[in-house]
């Protein structure tokens, strides 16, 4: 037997390594021009954009419906579908006409009619939208291409809610497609956006495939946001579904993949390195992360107990423990987010400014009698998981005993909607995140309803808050506008709805061949080409 | 043979029945509620009653189990309760890159695995011995996702020879379909690699020390043929064992492996079932990986009787 010295070790080990750097012919330099290749941050299940709140829906609606109006980037709303609009009577009447061209993908015309039963099936789901059908007296057709809306009572957000950007969005679909009842998924997908479903080669957990629509014309002006002209400069764009991150990114690197739209900010980090790739901001406004208390059972019920809370949580800390690396997140006072037209400083000085003992006075003054509080803390998700960990330890130093369940994020879906006690499969606090364009304004942001038993999980009831908010969107006036949102912040700290832990960017990282990405809540595809 | 592989068959029958009730009442132990996950962040309790209602969850357990089985009796696993589309075709869509990467990682596991392992018997003590020990030691205790991404980085990032992740069908053509499963399949077969070398040097030093063996190497016969005609086909019954048993052990390993490799297969389909809580899916793929599993030991139970004539049934 030869032996095996460390000369020898060495000059095999480094001979093994050179075979290794050099590149042999690249396996994936396949020729594909037109079609882009996509791995999204969920695996796409559902198709009925109406249906579910799912954000992975609505980015597949956004490629195959189109909407009447849109959001471009600086918030302002902005025809889409439509061609002309007008309002009259003090904006108690609307006129809503389509643009010339508009097809479905099977080819027939899209009509007034259809407008009308979208906007009535989603009108049945949507919180904006149920609000402006309950301003509503009547909405209907006037001819092929124009159809009237007609209100009961004053309402400033018509245009808002039309061109509503994130879910759910009031997405166009076929008069008898949009006649599926709410409760039901629609059967078939077919739209008049700028791509076309092709279901034959849909397979969940793994991919969704696209085709350019050829009878798409898209507006003339430049693209912004969900508005403006949808050129589609791509044949297909195929979704893969890579559930592991550091797959989804050494598939990036390896050229595999030309879009992966949610790296981890820590696999961002090492892609930034990558001169073949270029990390950006997917959606600028953001993400805002909360504490929901559960506002029907002690010691939450009790608002000094709520307010401990407020006075408790650094922000930086939760930050730093969520999302980790500082040029993504930054400390937020705004309810209705930084960077939104509604931010404000109303009534956050507790909130930006931790007080542990004003904090331990508080809940000593709300009677809280040490039994245990229950914390749901979904492990499966990271940001949400540093939040509860956070907590467990603010809470604990401020006198609360503190039941922290580990679950997954399933589990806690399932549990959030228990009204039950605590200690009867309830729950007293849980940790949640909303992109910024669902929690940018008054009427959209479901934390702060205080409708009660039919307001978001936590339950807070609040007639006086729920006065407000209708005074808002009922609001024709900027300024008006401007006070009540402000009057509202105040109110919602006050009573602590939840508590805003802060607020953070997401990075998208992309290979350099491709071209025209958009900034948008959703990852848009038209604009987009690859080299 | 016959009617004992007959017997048998049917009684996989109350197997699988067993499997399906333990199966349908875990599932609906679990803490979970599709209905919930469906109906989303502004639901009401009426729109949640609804939709449990639609999807037959509102019915008392006892109902709904008799109706999945008496559907899974007509051949109808259900529909997914989130895409809508049918169990059968969800499963259709994922086998054949499951089945690929078991089997490849199957036949990579045996056909090094048995060599080495009579090897290592043979050379008792030498180093070969030990460096078939201490590759089968090392198999055991590396963890598949750590060895999935260490070869990715080597293979795929590093050297551009293979994928780092996806899957062609073999409709694709061979080398495409195999170029996609290798990694996958090494990483995946090494731990069981490392079992069948251990069991089959195990199972060969009891039989090389036999009598026979030793009058056929004084018989002149060539090492070879005393090692594999003799000795290997006595020792190979505790090794189609374990082979058997990993055969199985394979299809649970497929989860990881599928993951770490973005491979549409019945492991990752499972998981995403689990997660939604998406119940005729999970109850479907277990049912089907069960009836898999139990032919698998009916096929092993009757390789006995090939490979030693004296067991009879």
């Amino acid at each position: 037997m030869s032996e095996l010295t460390r000369r020898r070790f060495l000059a095999g080990t480094t001979a093994a390594a050179a075979a290794l750097t050099v590149r042999a012919p690249a396996v994936h330099a396949q020729k594909r021009s037109g079609t882009l290749r996509f791995v999204p941050h969920a695996d796409l299940k559902v198709l009925d954009p109406i249906w579910t709140t799912a954000y992975i829906t609505r980015n597949h609606a956004y490629m195959i419906y189109d909407t009447l109006f849109g959001t471009d980037e600086k918030l302002q709303i902005k025809p889409q579908m439509v061609d002309r609009w007008s309002s009259s009577d003090k904006g108690m009447r609307w006129s809503f006409t389509l643009r010339d061209g508009l097809k479905w993908h099977d080819g027939k015309p899209v009509a007034a009619e259809d407008a009308v039963e979208s906007l009535k099936r989603w009108g049945k789901r949507d919180p904006l939208g149920k609000l402006l059908f309950a301003h509503t007296a009547k909405i209907a057709p006037v001819n092929a291409k124009t159809f009237s809306l007609e209100l009961s009572q004053p309402f400033g957000l018509v245009l808002d809610a039309l061109g509503k950007p994130s879910s759910n969005v009031p997405f166009i679909m076929p008069a008898r497609v949009a006649a599926t009842p709410d409760s039901e998924q629609i059967k078939e997908t077919i739209g008049s956006g700028p791509f076309r479903f092709v279901k034959d080669e849909w397979q969940p957990g793994n991919q969704v495939v696209y085709v350019k629509n050829p009878d798409y014309v898209p507006r003339g002006d430049a693209p912004s946001g969900s508005t403006g002209g949808k050129k589609v400069n791509l044949d297909r764009v195929i979704w893969r579904y890579i559930p592991d991150q550091a797959t989804a990114a050494a598939a990036l690197e390896a050229g595999e993949i030309d879009w992966f739209e949610n790296p981890s900010v820590d696999i961002a980090a090492r892609l930034e390195s990558n001169r073949d790739v270029t990390v950006a901001i997917q959606d600028p406004r953001g993400t805002q992360g909360w504490i929901r208390p559960n506002h029907l059972h002690p010691p939450f019920n009790n608002k000094k107990a709520r307010q401990a809370l407020l006075h408790m949580v650094d922000q930086q800390k939760y930050l730093q423990a969520a999302i980790g690396q500082a040029k993504y997140y930054r400390t937020c006072p705004a309810v209705f987010t930084c960077g939104g037209p509604w931010e404000s400083t109303a009534g956050a000085e507790a909130l930006m400014k931790q007080d542990l003992n004003r904090a331990r006075q508080l809940l000593k003054e709300s009677g809280y009698d040490g039994k245990p509080v229950i914390v749901l803390d979904p492990t499966d998700i990271p940001l949400t998981h540093g939040a509860a960990l956070v907590t467990r330890e603010l809470m604990t130093q401020i006198g609360f005993n503190v039941d922290l369940q580990a679950m997954d994020w399933s589990t806690v879906v399932a549990r959030r909607a228990k009204k039950e006690p605590p200690g009867q499969g309830g729950w007293n606090m849980l940790f949640t995140w909303w992109i910024a364009s669902d929690v940018i304004n008054p009427a959209v942001h479901a934390g702060i309803s205080g409708a009660g038993a039919s307001a978001w999980f936590g339950w807070p009831e609040n007639g006086r808050m729920e006065e407000l908010r209708l005074q808002w969107a009922r609001a024709t006036d900027k300024a008006k506008q401007k006070q009540l949102a402000d009057e509202i912040q105040k109110l919602a700290l006050d009573e602590v709805m939840y508590v805003p832990f802060g607020q953070w960017v997401s990075p998208t990282a992309y290979r350099k061949v491709m071209q025209g990405f958009l900034q948008f809540p959703a990852p848009l595809f038209w604009n987009v080409s690859v080299a | 043979m016959v009617p004992e592989i007959l017997r048998r068959l049917m009684a996989t029958i109350p197997v699988m029945g067993v499997v399906a009730i333990a199966v349908f009442a875990l599932l609906h132990l679990t803490p979970g509620d599709p209905a919930v996950i469906i109906a989303g962040d502004y639901a009401t309790t009426e729109d949640i009653a609804r939709i449990r209602q639609r999807l037959g969850l509102d019915q008392p357990l006892i109902t709904q189990l008799g109706l999945w089985i008496g559907r899974v009796l007509r051949g109808d696993l259900g529909t997914s309760i989130f895409s809508g589309l049918p169990v059968t075709t969800l499963i259709g869509q994922r086998a054949e890159a499951t089945i690929g990467l078991t089997v490849l990682a199957m036949l990579i596991s045996v056909g090094l695995g048995v060599p080495l392992g009579v090897l290592a018997a043979w050379r008792k003590g030498s180093w070969v011995d030990r460096l078939v020990m201490v590759f089968a030691v090392s198999g055991f205790s590396m963890p598949v996702f750590w060895l999935g991404f260490l070869l990715v980085y080597v293979f795929a990032i590093s050297a551009h020879w293979l994928p780092v992740q996806g899957y062609r069908p073999l409709g694709d053509g061979l080398w495409p379909f195999l170029r996609h499963l290798i990694l996958p399949a090494v990483t995946l077969s090494v731990i069981y690699m490392a079992l069948i070398a251990r069991m089959t040097r195990a199972s060969m030093l009891g039989v090389l020390a036999e009598d026979y063996v030793r009058t056929a190497f004084a018989k002149g016969l060539a090492p070879r043929s005393v090692l594999v005609r003799h000795a290997l086909k006595n020792a190979s019954l505790p090794v189609v064992t374990i082979i058997g048993i990993g055969f199985a052990l394979l299809i649970g390993g497929a989860v990881v492996t599928e993951s770490v490799f973005a491979l549409p297969g019945l492991g990752r389909l499972t998981v995403d079932a689990i997660i939604k809580r998406d119940y005729p899916v999970i109850q479907g793929v277990i049912l089907l990986v069960s009836a898999v599993y139990v032919v698998i030991n009916l096929v092993v139970d009757l390789l006995y009787v090939i490979l030693d004539p004296r067991i009879r049934y």
